[in-house]
C-alpha cells in the first residue's frame, strides 16, 4: 500500500503506484478475524471437526509450498512427500530423545530446511521433467534409508512418545493450535516472500525464465531459497502429521499421493497466486469428505479435475474469481495507475497480473 | 559364485530395465515430453495382457501380438489428444496432465482390479526355467529373451530412426518442429507416431514386468517410472542404447546390493544413480550435459 505521490503539475503524468488495486486493510484484518475465530474453535466444536481442519491445515501447507515450487519458481517436483516424511521422523528422533513433540514440531521443520541443501545440490542438475523424477527418487531413497534403521521402526514405523500424561481434549487443542500456528505461519512467509526482492525474480521466472535471467535476476538463488522453504514448510507440515496421528510409519509418511494431493489442490485452486492453494484445499477437502466412501475415487475425480483446469482453465478457480471480480486478496505485485484515466497496467508482471 | 550369479542375474535385469526406459527417453526425445504416467501406462499394458488371457485362453506369447498393438493406438490418442494440447500450453502444464493421468489410472485400477497382484504366465517353463552354468549360476529363460528382445528393441528402433524416411521425418521434427513443419511435415501426426512407438515399447516392459515378477496397481509409479528415469539419468539423456547401459548398471547395483543384504536391493540401485548424478550428471554416454 505504499503510495508514491507525483507533484499533481500535469494530470496525464501523475502516477500512482500501489500494490494493490483495492485497498486490502480490509483483507488483513478479515484474515486477523480469521485466525482468531479459527484458534477460538477448540473451546467451541466437538473434536471431530477440528482433527479434519488439521487434515485441512496440512494439504493447505503442502500446497502452499507446492504453489511456490511451482508456481513461481517453475519447479515441479513430486518428491515432497521426501519432506513430509523426514519431517514426520525428525519430530520422532528428537520425541525418542525427551523433547515434547510440541517443542520438536519448529526444529524437525528447520532440520528439513537444512537437509534440503544436499538435496538441492543434489536434483538441481535436472531441469523440468528429470526434476520432476528426480526428486521423486530422492523421496523414495529417503525412505528406504530411514527404514533401515531399526531403532526407529524399521519399515512399520513407531508410536510418537512424549504424549504421557496429557489429557486427550488438551492434545486434540495443542495439535489443532500446532497445525494453525504451521498454516499461518506458512502463508504469511509466502506472502513476505513473494512481496520481498526475491518475490520479484522469482514473478519473474514465473512469467518468462529466459527473460528473467537476461536481465540479470538470479534464478538459481531464488530456486535454492524455495526449494529450502519448501522444504522447511513440508517439514512442518510432516511434523503436524505424525502429531496428529500419534505415530510415524514410512510408507503413510513418505506416500507420493500428499504430492498428488498438494499438486491438485493447488492447480484446482489456481497456481501462481497465493489465494489458489486455499480455494483448492476447500475444493480438496469437500471432494475427500463427500467421496469418502468410495474409497480411492476422490484421487480419480482430483487427478480428472486437475487435467480439465490445467488444460482449460490455466489460473484455476481463482484465476475465474479474479478475472470477473478483479480482487487481489494478498496483493504481491504493483500495480500502476495513472491519475487521470482509472485504467493500469502491473509492473514486473508481463501478460498476468501479479 | 554367488557375486558371478548376482552380476549375471543384474546385467539381465538391465534388458527389461532397458525396456521400461527407452520409451521415455523416446518421447522426450522426439517431443520434450517427460511422461510421468509412463509406469501406469505399462502397467495397463500388463492388465490388458491379463484380461485377454484370462478371456481368450491364447497362449501367453500370442497375447503379445494383441496388446503391444493396443497399446500403441492408446499412445497415438494419447499424443493427439491429451499431450499435444498440454504441451501446446507448455511444460508445466504438460508435467501436470501427466501426473494427474498417472493418479487416475493407478487410482482406477486400485478401485476396478483391487490392490491385488497379478502376474502373468506363472505356469509356464519359459518363466520358471533357467540353464544351470556350473553349481550356483543360473540363468533364467524369461531374463534371456527379455534381454534379447530388448536388444532387438533398441535396434530396431536405432534403424527405424536413422535409417527409414519415416525415422528421418522423425529426427526432423525434433530437431526444429517449425522448420519440418514448414517442409510439409505433419508435426503433430509425427509425434503421435513417435508417441505410438514409445507405448509398444512401454506395452513390451509391462507384459515382461508382469511375468518376471507380479503387477499391482502401485507398480507403476514405485517401480516402473522410477525405474526407467534411473536407468535414463545413469545412461545419459537422449541416447537410446544409453537406456540398456543405465539399465545393466542399475540391475547390477540392485543386485549387489542384494547379496549384500536382502533389503538393501532398492537402496543401492538409487544410490548409484545418486553417485551418477553428483559425478556425472551428464550419463555415462550422453554428449549434453543437462537438458
Amino acid at each position: 500500500m505504499s503510495v508514491i505521490a507525483q507533484p499533481e503539475t500535469r494530470a496525464a503524468q501523475t502516477f500512482r503506484v500501489t500494490r494493490s488495486r483495492r485497498n486490502v486493510v480490509w483483507t488483513g484484518a478479515g484474515a486477523l478475524i480469521a485466525v482468531v475465530a479459527l484458534a477460538d474453535l477448540p473451546y467451541r466444536v466437538y473434536s471431530g471437526t477440528t482433527s479434519l481442519l488439521v487434515q485441512a491445515f496440512i494439504v493447505l501447507t503442502l500446497a502452499s509450498m507446492w504453489n511456490l515450487l511451482a508456481g513461481y519458481a517453475g519447479l515441479v517436483s513430486v518428491g515432497q512427500q521426501g519432506f513430509v516424511g523426514l519431517g514426520a521422523y525428525f519430530v520422532l528422533i528428537f520425541a525418542l530423545h525427551g523433547l515434547s513433540p510440541f517443542a520438536a514440531l519448529p526444529v524437525a521443520a528447520i532440520a528439513c530446511g537444512v537437509a534440503a541443501l544436499p538435496l538441492w545440490w543434489l536434483v538441481s542438475r535436472l531441469r523440468s521433467g528429470y526434476f520432476a523424477i528426480a526428486t521423486w527418487v530422492l523421496a523414495a531413497t529417503l525412505m528406504l534409508f530411514i527404514e533401515r534403521f531399526n531403532s526407529l521402526g524399521g519399515g512399520t514405523g513407531l508410536p510418537l512418545p512424549g504424549f504421557t500424561g496429557m489429557s486427550p481434549k488438551l492434545l486434540t487443542a495443542y495439535t489443532y493450535w500446532a497445525g494453525l500456528a504451521v498454516t499461518v505461519v506458512a502463508l504469511l512467509a509466502v506472502y513476505l516472500l513473494l512481496r520481498s526482492r526475491v518475490g520479484l525474480v522469482l514473478t519473474a521466472i514465473r512469467d518468462d525464465e529466459v527473460a528473467a535471467r537476461s536481465s540479470g535476476a538470479r534464478v538459481g538463488l531464488a530456486r535454492l531459497l524455495v526449494f529450502v522453504v519448501a522444504g522447511v514448510g513440508c517439514g512442518a507440515a510432516g511434523a503436524v502429521l505424525a502429531i496428529s496421528q500419534l505415530q510415524v510409519q514410512p510408507s503413510a509418511d513418505f506416500s507420493v499421493s500428499w504430492t498428488a494431493e498438494m499438486a491438485f489442490a493447488t492447480i484446482i485452486g489456481g497456481l501462481g497466486t497465493i489465494e489458489g492453494p486455499i480455494i483448492g484445499t476447500v475444493v480438496y477437502m469437500v471432494l475427500q469428505q463427500t467421496l469418502q466412501n468410495f474409497n480411492a475415487w476422490y484421487l480419480i475425480i482430483l487427478g480428472l479435475v486437475a487435467i480439465v483446469v490445467a488444460l482449460f482453465a490455466r489460473r484455476g478457480l481463482w484465476g475465474l474469481v479474479d478475472s470477473r471480480l478483479n480482487i487481489r486478496l494478498f496483493p504481491v505485485g504493483y500495480w500502476l495507475r495513472s491519475g487521470r484515466t482509472e485504467g493500469g497496467g502491473t509492473v514486473g508482471s508481463g501478460a498476468n497480473p501479479v | 559364485m554367488a557375486w558371478v550369479n548376482a552380476i549375471i542375474q543384474g546385467v539381465l535385469t538391465g534388458g527389461l530395465y532397458a525396456l521400461f526406459a527407452c520409451g521415455l527417453s523416446l518421447m522426450f526425445g522426439v517431443m520434450k515430453v517427460v511422461n510421468l504416467a509412463h509406469g501406469d501406462l505399462a502397467v495397463v499394458a500388463g492388465y490388458v495382457g491379463v484380461g485377454i488371457i484370462t478371456v481368450t485362453h491364447i497362449p501367453v506369447l500370442w497375447s503379445f501380438l494383441i496388446v503391444v498393438p493396443v497399446m500403441a493406438v492408446v499412445g497415438y490418442a494419447l499424443q493427439r489428444t491429451l499431450i499435444q494440447s498440454a504441451l501446446n500450453r507448455g511444460v508445466l502444464t504438460t508435467l501436470i496432465v501427466t501426473l494427474g493421468l498417472s493418479m487416475v489410472i493407478e487410482n482406477a485400477l486400485l478401485e476396478f482390479f483391487t490392490a491385488n497382484s497379478r502376474g502373468i504366465g506363472a505356469s509356464m517353463t519359459l518363466v520358471t526355467g533357467s540353464f544351470s552354468l556350473g553349481s550356483q549360476v543360473e540363468l533364467p529363460y524369461l531374463l534371456l529373451l527379455i534381454f534379447a528382445v530388448a536388444v532387438a528393441v533398441l535396434l530396431g528402433l536405432q534403424w527405424f530412426l536413422s535409417g527409414s524416411s519415416y525415422g528421418r521425418l522423425i529426427r526432423a521434427v525434433a530437431d526444429d518442429q517449425e522448420a519440418a513443419q514448414l517442409s510439409g511435415a505433419n508435426y503433430a501426426h509425427v509425434f503421435g507416431i513417435a508417441a505410438a512407438l514409445a507405448l509398444g515399447t512401454v506395452a513390451l516392459g509391462g507384459m515382461a514386468f508382469g511375468m518376471y515378477s507380479t503387477l499391482d496397481p502401485t507398480a507403476g509409479t514405485d517401480t516402473i517410472l522410477l525405474f526407467a528415469f534411473v536407468a535414463v539419468v545413469i545412461g545419459g539423456l537422449g541416447s537410446l542404447w544409453g537406456t540398456l547401459l543405465g539399465g545393466i548398471v542399475l540391475g547390477v547395483a540392485q543386485q549387489i546390493g542384494a547379496q549384500i543384504n536382502i533389503s538393501d536391493e532398492l537402496l543401492a540401485g538409487y544410490l548409484v544413480f545418486l553417485l551418477v548424478l553428483v559425478l556425472r550428471p551428464q550419463g555415462l554416454v550422453s554428449r549434453r550435459a543437462q537438458t
